[in-house]
């Protein structure tokens, strides 16, 4: 109530203002709306004690200010600055006067010369700094003002002397953001000094306040962002500041050696304390390496980000990153990395059941022993040996980045990342075996290596498990024995964890194609074959049975030799597996039998693929045979999209482009066959009951021109202009069913006055396309536009029934990449017959786990539909982070799904399935769906803006009531 | 001259019965209070009696604090305090006041229950011990008295393992006691800010060490239980009931959980069980990974490890047990090592060192058939591994807390006196600091140079801010005051305030010089000459002449007057007082070079 009454009290005084400033009458135009300034100026001058303007001016803050007023309350704020006593008052009046000035379309230019002017007079520290980070505002809105940049610096340069901290940090702020970048550009004008921006602030590097220290580096680094080079000089100054006592100086320190380094990597620095030069990103990298011990996680987590991307350092100093040389009672030691490799070089496998096995050899030199390297020794294993968590990855990071540009490094970290798979948290776990499938290319994996990464595949997590398989998909492995041992590894896991199915298929496919060669000798072993006898028949339904063979298939693509250690059962096999899972067993040369098909040879080109020729004749087909009688081009039309859908199921690559043609062709048979109801000829009052199939087509094609527009990735703009004509075409179908089934004008004005504007919205839209639709039904329809817009609904209606019926049908060119967007549910399986019991009222979580194929930004397309069996149907929106992006077009969805519900007598099932949203434009109108989990009275099939895109799994669920 | 003295009285140049008297400033402090291992006889306690022959501890001593809960580090408390008498503090961290008596008490019970020790202290010695207890937080400041000073940091050894930084005035010294610098499952590793203390005290157990990464050792843990589990093979660990059980049990207990393995995990009850609780308590002295998950599930909570029973050992399939003592010399880990030694599949392993006579140290040499009691031969079929799981720091680890400390000079102590000599060399060497390693009994004196805090008054600093420029942090000004000592404070104020303050009465000090100048003309000419020679050079002073005919500078009066037997000399009194006595010495060594020719 009192907010009303002030606002009441706002609006007079606004008025009174005006017939004031109406006698000036030069700024009339202005105060035609209620000003701001002066309600402000009002509040100011009733305010008694500071506190009340501190709150008048808070109230005011909360309010935008449009352009055009801002100059006229700069003006009263000034004024109520000069006159103001209390410092906290002038404080704010300060931040404002930065906010204000940060207004879109305000030129600040104006308010600097007061806001230096104020700035002379000023006692109080803290109103000072606020009031250079106005001047701050003001100069970073005037970037090309030489000037007033070149003046600003000035009186920054001014207050650097100040006693307090915070006016220090803000000149320094000032210095960094506005310091002049060339100094020929300054030497211009009113012989203005120029200023060495870079030497004023590096002076104060050294500064006796650790946030003033911080806060220089901050400026010198905002330099070099904006484009300034800075000295070398400044690396010397910066490498002292490392040891520095406070974090975060020495963090900042990191950063800015590290600019240097990148800068002048290849100039020479010398080394203390000896003759030697070395390089400087060398140096630097020395350095960084240095902090990764630092006392400060904050700074070893920066130190170890850094490193990742020193690129240029030289290799043997990047190799000493992971040397730590062992000693134990002053006699060198082996690490046991180094053992590994040995017993491996060796022949012998790992015994380690020898007490002193790992005992020191050779006597070490005490003199010769560097306790703390000055160098970057061992910086990697302290980094991935860290207490925090941060630190950790951040070294992972690092050492990916670095082993991508050096393979030889990555061949050596190899050790340290297979270390990392035993860390003790999961997402530091995760992202090592990350790191190791990015540089997989570069290495080939020992058997001892390769040992402790499948021990990994047991793991509980499925993440881990599924990124070891991704990581297994592109390693290298040296030995057959490794083969064996990683098959074996995968048929434990499966065994264990029998939903991991489809991703350790995949898994082997690729582990197969790779390596054909070390596959061969394994083949006998693997198909328990005998040279003399027959074994038993596996049975082809065990995964584990399917798994080798997937293996063995794809291991035989390459190798011809192979087919023929295969036993007559085998070749059974590959015929049902090359039906069933094509997708994993490839087409393979067979002795005795004709190509299945004979498209894999590399000398027939893609394109001449016959499958893609026939998906092509088909469509050809249709498109030159419009002029056929209709009954012929609907019985062509269904045999086409029959041709195309099994076409789609057949080859999976052309899965995308034959579905998408199918929907389009399915509108155009449902067009021609609403178009062909006898009820057109029929007088109007007389079919009443049978116009359902007329509107009921034209809202099944505006669905399926939905689903081609958004369901499709890929889709370009050519295909979207077909696809908002058909749309277009299924809108004038259903204005004409309206036109003939209701009776009265009235309702028609407005539909027909919606649909007009909509092919006004078409026009307007796709101007550029117009060209090419010719002869279509929009192109006549917009010669006849005048007409229409002129002529009564039902003459409207007449003349878009002719149209529509004279109207051809459109080419719709294929797009190059088409993939339709699909999700698979994984869980629930919906085979439970255990009900999910909970107590009514409250809430049970269901854990869905879903993937997603070719969606586009899943994060805010995908939800998660609940039907209940009474027909309430609830929307939930998952968290962006339960989407996990395995790789490239697709996602997964990983999540809980609250249920609740009323008390139910029997146990009954629920229906779970995955929506994909969407929000074309504005005709759309806002569907429900947009408040959260908003529960709709009644169940369609298809609820306006989403599209459902996943089978529906049914969970059975059972809400008790509750007991009292 | 102040100083710090240093004696260990156990712990010096050797591992056992850390206790170390630090003296500093005037304080006396006890540094940790354990029992050696090695012996049985008075040799295992420190020798109380060096630090007062026939005074009372309490009035010597100022404060005892302890750093951690192992033996070597806490077994003497109670016969310190209750049967030598100590009735001062006692500093020790919250998880280590918990878990001590426990440890305490089973020494107690081994001692005089078992070897049937007489002379040995009570239980009601240990409670009234532990009630002089104070407790203390990490990083909290405890003001022992008004000047004394301790600090804890975190020292990542075992549970509650605490550095102590002791603090009087500008002196401080810092004690690590035993401390980890790499963290592992249950614990971080040690921390301490840069506090640049005069001496670091610190543990050198691993000086000659540099050790492998962990995860190596771990993994190979993991592998080889994992293997024999698998197998269907019994695997025992014998462990110490505390510190690193802990950390093998958070080990196979967070592997059981990611692999999803269903093998039972056994540990022998007892003493464990109680520790284990107060393990569960404070998980603020744990690792990252703990504290961050205990809101889900505390780790401790262990849901793989469950208690052992006798019986449970001739179950058939796999099972892993955790039984102490450590070293396979008696008790419970010996017994299930006796039922399950005929059978390869099984394993044991040791994860620490083993004594030499033990059974375990008999089996890691290789030893494959034991003689046991009553002339039985026990065939130890079982495989044995060894595996190395030590919570020291390592010769980098030391390094890198005396790079984070930066201490004046460094102190070893806790390791063999050969292995020091290499550790204290590199000190010296890398940080050109002072390094010490007293052998027990030994003194170290440190002279110290402690910085004296003088209050100067405003109104004197304010004068002296307005005569020149701003401080300038690198260069020395020079400032005149009065230094007043007074109850053993200083303060530098204005000599005006001085004078008012003590009530005495100013006195005025003048210097006058005669100096001699050849100039045959009248004395009013030579004052005019002298004037205009001292106004050409003197251009920042204020030069006038005086209608008598003298010459001032600022306060320094010049007269010229004829000399008496010689008039061609003339003679120029020059008077100034003391406090211009720079600008008037400077005067008459000018004057006294005569005046220049030209201006005549």
């Amino acid at each position: 109530m009192a907010a009303h009454l002030k606002k009441r009290v706002y609006e007079e005084f606004t008025k009174v203002v005006q017939q004031q400033q109406e006698e000036i009458a030069t700024k009339k135009l202005r105060l035609t709306k209620p000003s701001k300034s002066a309600a402000l100026h009002i509040d100011l001058c009733k305010a008694t004690s500071p506190a009340d303007a501190l709150q008048y001016l808070l109230q005011f803050a909360r309010k935008p200010v449009e352009a055009e007023s801002v100059e006229g309350v700069v003006r009263i704020l000034l004024e109520h600055y000069y006159k103001e006593n209390d410092p906290s008052v002038r404080l704010k009046i300060a931040s404002l006067l930065g906010l204000l000035s940060k207004t879109a379309g305000f030129s600040p230019d104006c308010i600097m010369d007061d806001a230096i002017n104020i700035l002379q007079n000023e006692k109080s520290h803290q109103v000072l700094a606020q009031l250079l980070d106005t001047l701050l505002a003001i100069g970073t809105k005037l970037p090309e003002n030489q000037a007033i940049q070149i003046r600003l610096v000035d009186v920054a340069c001014k207050h650097l002397t100040d006693t307090s901290h915070g006016v220090r940090n803000k000149c320094l702020q000032l210095l960094g953001n506005l310091g002049s970048l060339e100094k020929s550009v300054t030497k211009d004008g009113e012989g203005l000094a120029v200023r060495d921006v870079q030497k004023i602030i590096g002076d104060y590097f050294s500064d006796q306040d650790p946030r003033v220290r911080t806060a220089a580096i901050k400026a010198m680094l905002q330099l070099h962002e904006r484009g300034l080079k800075l000295h070398q000089a400044i690396y010397n100054q910066a490498c002292k500041l490392l040891s520095d006592d406070y974090e975060q100086v020495r963090s900042a320190a990191v950063q800015l050696i590290w600019v240097v380094s990148q800068l002048y990597p290849e100039s020479i620095v010398p080394i203390p304390s000896s003759n030697e030069e070395i390089r400087l990103v060398d140096d630097a990298f020395g350095k960084i390496c240095h902090m990764v011990s630092d006392g400060s996680w904050v700074v070893r987590v920066q130190a170890a980000k850094l490193l990742g991307s020193m690129e240029q350092v030289s290799s043997h100093f990047l190799e000493q990153t992971l040397d730590k040389k062992l000693m134990s009672d002053l006699r060198r030691k082996r690490t046991a990395h180094e053992r590994a490799k040995e017993l491996y070089s060796s022949g012998e496998f790992s015994s380690g059941r020898k007490w002193g096995d790992d005992a020191p050899k050779e006597e070490i030199d005490t003199g010769a022993v560097n306790l703390i390297e000055s160098g970057a020794c061992g910086a990697f294993v302290h980094g991935l040996e860290d207490e925090m968590y941060e630190v950790r990855i951040a070294a992972v990071e690092a050492l990916c980045m670095l082993a991508q540009s050096s393979p030889s490094f990555a061949e050596k970290c190899l050790d340290f990342l297979v270390d990392m798979f035993n860390d003790e948290i999961e997402e530091v776990r995760l992202q090592s075996i990350h790191t190791m499938r990015k540089i997989s290319n570069n290495i080939t994996l020992r058997e001892d290596q390769l040992d402790t990464v499948l021990a990994v595949l047991e793991d509980s997590s499925r993440d881990i498990r599924e990124a070891l398989h991704e990581l297994l998909c592109c390693t290298n492995v040296s030995t057959k024995e490794g083969i064996h041992l990683a098959l074996v590894e995968l048929l434990k896991n499966l065994t264990k964890y029998p939903t991991d199915r489809d991703s350790i298929w995949k898994c082997l496919k690729f582990l197969g194609s790779r390596h054909p060669t070390l596959v061969l000798p394994l083949v006998p072993e693997l198909l328990s074959t005998h040279p003399f006898f027959d074994t038993a028949e596996p049975d082809m339904d065990d995964p584990a049975y399917i798994a080798v063979l997937v293996l063995i298939f794809n291991a035989a693509k390459t190798c011809p030799t192979m087919p023929a250690l295969f036993s007559d059962h085998t070749f059974r096999h590959y015929a049902y597996l090359r039906d069933s899972l094509s997708h994993l067993v490839p087409a393979l040369r067979l002795p005795g039998r004709k190509l299945v098909s004979s498209a894999v040879s590399p000398s027939i080109a893609p394109h001449e693929d016959p499958s893609h020729q026939f998906l092509q004749q088909s469509l050809e087909r249709v498109y030159s045979l419009q002029h056929l009688d209709p009954q012929g081009t609907q019985e062509l039309l269904e045999f086409t999209i029959r041709d195309l859908q099994r076409l789609g199921e057949l080859q999976s690559e052309l899965a995308g482009v034959a579905d998408f043609s199918a929907t389009y062709l399915r509108c155009q048979l449902l067009l021609i066959k609403a178009l062909q109801e006898k009820l057109w000829n029929v007088a109007a009052p007389l079919y009443l009951k049978q116009s359902d199939l007329a509107s009921a087509a034209a809202k099944q094609i505006m669905e399926e021109t939905y689903k081609m527009e958004f369901m499709y990735s890929g889709v370009e703009n050519k295909q979207v202009v077909i696809i908002h004509h058909m749309r277009l075409q299924a809108k004038a179908l259903q204005l004409i069913v309206t036109a003939r089934t209701t009776r009265g004008v009235d309702p028609l004005f407005g539909m027909c006055e919606k649909f007009l504007q909509e092919v006004d919205f078409f026009q307007r839209c796709f101007i550029a396309d117009l060209p090419h639709l010719q002869d279509s039904f929009v192109d006549k329809l917009l010669d006849l536009m005048p007409r229409l817009m002129t002529s009564k609904p039902v003459e409207v209606v007449k003349i878009l029934q002719t149209m529509l019926r004279q109207s051809t049908f459109l080419h719709l060119p294929l797009p190059e990449q088409i993939h339709k967007a699909s999700a698979t549910i994984i869980e629930p399986a919906g085979e439970s017959d255990n009900p999910l019991r909970f107590t009514s009222g409250l809430v049970v979580a269901l854990d869905v786990d879903a993937t997603l194929e070719h969606v586009q930004d899943p994060q805010s397309t995908v939800k998660v539909q609940v039907l209940y069996p009474d027909g309430q149907a609830q929307m939930i929106h998952p968290k962006p982070a339960d989407f996990r992006n395995p790789g490239p077009g697709r996602h997964r969805l990983i999540t809980q799904v609250y249920l609740s519900h009323t008390a139910w007598t029997e146990p009954c099932q629920v229906e779970v399935r995955l929506l994909l949203a969407y929000n074309s434009n504005s005709r759309i109108p806002k569907s429900p769906w947009i408040e959260g989990g908003e529960v709709s009275p009644q169940v369609e099939t298809s609820i306006e803006g989403t599209i459902p895109f996943s089978k529906s799994v049914k969970v059975y669920i059972m809400p008790k009531p509750a007991r009292r | 001259m102040p100083e710090i003295r240093v004696t260990p009285l156990g712990a010096g140049q050797d591992v056992g019965r850390s206790c170390i008297l630090v003296s500093i400033a005037g304080k006396n402090v006890m540094l940790d209070c354990g029992m050696h291992m090695g012996f049985n006889d008075d040799r295992r306690f420190p020798d109380f009696s060096y630090i007062t022959r026939n005074g009372r501890l309490t009035d010597f001593l100022d404060c005892v604090i302890i750093s951690h809960f192992h033996l070597d580090h806490c077994g003497a408390l109670p016969y310190f305090s209750e049967m030598v008498g100590y009735d001062g503090p006692i500093y020790m961290t919250h998880p280590t006041q918990a878990i001590c008596p426990i440890l305490l008490e089973d020494y107690r019970k081994i001692a005089v229950d078992k070897k049937g020790e007489a002379n040995f202290f009570t239980s009601q010695m240990i409670k009234d011990c532990m009630k002089k207890v104070v407790a203390v937080h990490l990083h909290q400041t405890v003001q022992v008295d008004d000047e004394l000073e301790i600090k804890a940091y975190y020292a990542g050894h075992v549970l509650g393992a605490a550095m102590f930084q002791i603090k009087v005035g500008s002196e401080s010294v810092v004690y690590t006691g035993d401390y980890n610098m790499t963290p592992d499952r249950h614990l971080g590793a040690a921390w301490i800010d840069k506090c640049r203390p005069n001496l670091l005290i610190t543990e050198s157990t691993y000086a000659t060490t540099i050790r492998d990464s962990k995860r190596c050792r771990e993994r190979d843990f993991l592998k080889k239980v994992h293997e024999a589990v698998e197998r269907g093979g019994k695997v025992l660990i014998p462990v110490f009931a505390l510190g690193r059980a802990q950390e093998l049990c958070i080990l196979l207990e967070t592997f059981w959980e990611r692999m999803n393995l269903k093998a039972p995990i056994y540990f022998s009850t007892g003493l464990t069980e109680k520790a284990n609780h107060y393990y569960k308590l404070f998980i603020t002295w744990t690792n990252q990974k703990i504290r961050k998950t205990f809101v889900q599930r505390n780790m401790f909570e262990f849901k793989h490890i469950k208690a052992f029973d006798r019986a449970f050992a001739d179950n058939p399939g796999p099972m892993v047990v955790f039984a102490t003592p450590g070293m396979l010399h008696a008790g419970q880990s010996l017994q299930i090592f006796r039922k399950w030694a005929g059978n390869e599949k099984n394993m044991v392993i040791m994860p620490g060192y083993c004594v030499q006579g033990t059974v375990g140290h008999k089996i890691l040499s290789g030893q494959r058939k034991l003689e046991m009691e009553g002339r039985q031969v026990l065939e130890v079929k079982m495989q044995v591994e060894y595996m190395s799981f030590s919570a020291h720091a390592d010769a980098k680890g030391i390094m890198q807390l005396v790079g984070q400390a930066e201490p004046e000079s460094v102190l070893l102590v806790h390791g063999e006196a050969k292995k020091m000599e290499f550790l204290k060399q590199k000190i010296e060497q890398e940080f050109r600091v002072n390094c010490y390693m007293p052998a027990n009994g030994e003194t170290v004196t440190l002279p110290t140079s402690p910085s004296i805090p003088v209050g100067i008054s405003l109104g004197l600093l304010k004068r002296e801010m307005a005569q020149g420029l701003l401080p300038d942090a690198k260069k020395p000004r020079l400032l005149h005051g009065t230094l007043i000592m007074k109850d053993s404070n200083f303060r530098l104020v204005s000599s005006e305030q001085a004078l008012k303050e003590l009530g005495l009465a100013e006195h005025q000090l003048r210097f006058t010089c005669r100096v001699h100048l050849h100039d045959p003309r009248k004395e009013q000419e030579t004052a005019m000459r002298v004037y205009s020679h001292l106004k050409s050079v003197l251009k920042d002073h204020c030069v006038q002449h005086l209608p008598d005919g003298s010459v001032t500078v600022e306060s320094i009066l010049i007269q010229a007057a004829a000399h008496s037997e010689d008039p061609g000399t003339k003679v120029l009194l020059v008077s100034w007082t003391y406090q211009d006595e720079e600008l008037g010495s400077y005067l008459t060594s000018l004057l006294k070079k005569g005046l220049p020719q030209a201006s005549s």
